[in-house]
């Protein structure tokens, strides 16, 4: 056996045996620990895992989403919008889209009504609906089921439920109600060729920006949003959100910054002795601050590694029950998605950074001082 | 056995967990790309700009389609009444986005 290695053996056996002497407050320690480290890569894993999987979903969005504003409010594109951006160069394909909000005071939630667009693939007949998953629990819905929604007017419309999105789409899909065209101008009173909002691709994806610029010159009562916005935004709810639970978690992080400080810089009188008497029959100081060394990095080593394991499991596995109303929302038509696991190397190496490295360094800074000293001097104070 | 045998077991055991959380979320990523490609191919068709978070008002439904000012749309300095208002900021990517386009434009007229 490599003696080094056999040293470092006898120094964690002394360790131990000395950590086991104050067994109920480094236990303690420990759990605290392995706690705070629980919560913040909770907090880290389900953000990211979160912002990850938005981004990742909603890479395939309109490329330019382009409204109208009167007043500083959404207001509906009128007839010859659409000829008008025909002319502009680099815009590729265009098209009006109808959406629209409906509130059920059945359930007391909005739905997102609308027309899926020409080349969506998915043909709506008159009369039919395609409801989102969410729907389908809430009102008990299924395929064949009629429904009936009364609109702004008053009349009362019937529909019948051709299809269910799939629950896998949940996440985009939950509220939405997909319907024929005439269907939903005859429900909103919306006139022929005008439209909510008009959807644009653009021919080369570095000029997004200048054909954003060229609209607003053209139409300057439209508002361009760009599909790197709607990422941006989705980024930013996340941080936002992350931040959120960071500030109400602070005082928590102080008071076990507190708590670790005094635990490794104060040595107890009983530490100091030990530190003595160790120093008396022979120990070098080098030994002293391997001891110590060790324990720091046993201690904070088993809470970080706990703290994540336990984090990783309570996120992906058990749906992050403790935090998820605060981290990705509520409302009363919630999508109901499992979310899958995207990991930031870097947040977790930071967040090993700043938990075993600083209480490893607190705990070798007073022995190091204790340790250099007279032994005498150090047993009698 | 010594405790620094056991020690070292249960750190070794953890290190072991902490490298398999990776090779887990990897599985986990894997077995879900269906679902994911599947979602993503939706949102193409359907032209979707939001998931479906926050369904209380059109401002918490659409954060990104949401107008300008959208924290308080009844009216400046309104109470937000909804939950999700409090915990979503306000859209900065858009805001800052819209008017450096606006500040590039000059009326057509």
């Amino acid at each position: 056996m490599n003696p080094w290695i056999e040293k470092q053996r006898h120094l964690i056996d002394f360790t131990l045996a000395s950590l086991s002497r104050r067994k109920a407050k480094n236990l303690g320690l420990l759990f605290i620990y392995t706690l705070l480290v629980f919560v913040l890569a909770s907090v880290a894993l389900y953000t990211h895992a979160l912002r990850t999987e938005a981004q990742k979903v909603l890479a395939g969005s309109p490329e330019i989403v382009l409204q109208r504003l009167i007043a500083g409010r959404h207001d509906l594109i009128p007839p010859g919008y659409l000829e008008k951006i025909g002319r502009i160069r680099g815009v590729q394909k265009m098209e009006g889209r109808l959406w629209g909000y409906y509130y059920d005071s059945v359930v007391k939630a909005n739905y997102t009504f609308m027309v899926p667009p020409a080349g969506s693939g998915m043909k709506i007949e008159r009369g039919e609906i395609v409801v989102g998953p969410a729907l389908e629990r809430s009102r008990g819905l299924a395929a064949g089921n009629g429904i009936s929604f009364r609109a702004y007017t008053g009349e009362l419309h019937t529909f019948i439920v051709g299809d269910v999105l799939p629950e896998t789409s949940e996440l985009v899909s939950a509220d939405l109600v997909l319907m024929n065209e005439e269907d939903f101008r005859a429900f909103f009173k919306i006139p022929a060729g005008h439209y909510n909002d008009i959807v644009l691709s653009v021919a080369n994806p570095q000029e997004v920006r200048n054909v954003a610029i060229k609209l607003l010159t053209t139409l300057p009562d439209s508002r361009p949003i760009l599909r790197d916005e709607v990422l941006r935004t989705y980024a930013s709810i996340f941080d936002w959100r992350e931040g959120l639970m960071l500030a109400l978690l602070a005082a928590a992080i102080l008071a076990f910054g507190i708590f670790a400080w005094e635990k490794a810089a104060g040595l107890s009188a009983e530490e100091r002795r030990e530190i003595g008497i160790l120093k008396a029959i022979g120990w070098e100081t080098g030994d002293v601050i391997k001891m110590k060394f060790w324990e720091g990095l046993l201690i904070s080593l088993t809470a970080f590694l706990a703290g994540y394991i336990a984090a990783y499991a309570h996120v992906f596995y058990f749906g992050a029950s403790l935090f998820a109303p605060v981290l990705k929302g509520w409302a009363v038509l919630y999508p109901q998605f499992r979310l899958p696991p995207h990991i930031d190397g870097l947040q977790i190496a930071t967040l090993f950074f700043f938990t075993v490295v600083p209480y490893t360094a607190a705990v070798l800074v007073p022995i190091w001082r204790a340790a250099t000293t007279d032994p005498d001097t150090v047993m009698r104070t | 056995m010594r405790p620094a045998h056991i020690a070292l077991s249960v750190i070794t055991a953890l290190l072991g967990a902490f490298v398999l959380t990776f090779a887990d979320a990897a599985r986990l990523r894997t077995a879900d790309e269906k679902t994911r490609v599947a979602t993503a191919a939706l949102v193409e068709r359907l032209g979707l700009t939001d998931p479906v978070l926050f369904t209380e008002a059109r401002y918490t439904r659409h954060p990104t389609q949401a107008d300008l000012q959208s924290a308080f749309q009844d009216h400046p300095v309104a109470f937000e009444h909804f939950p999700s208002g409090s915990l979503i900021p306000p859209p900065a990517g858009i805001l800052a986005a819209y008017e450096s386009l606006d500040r590039k434009t000059t009326p057509s007229d």
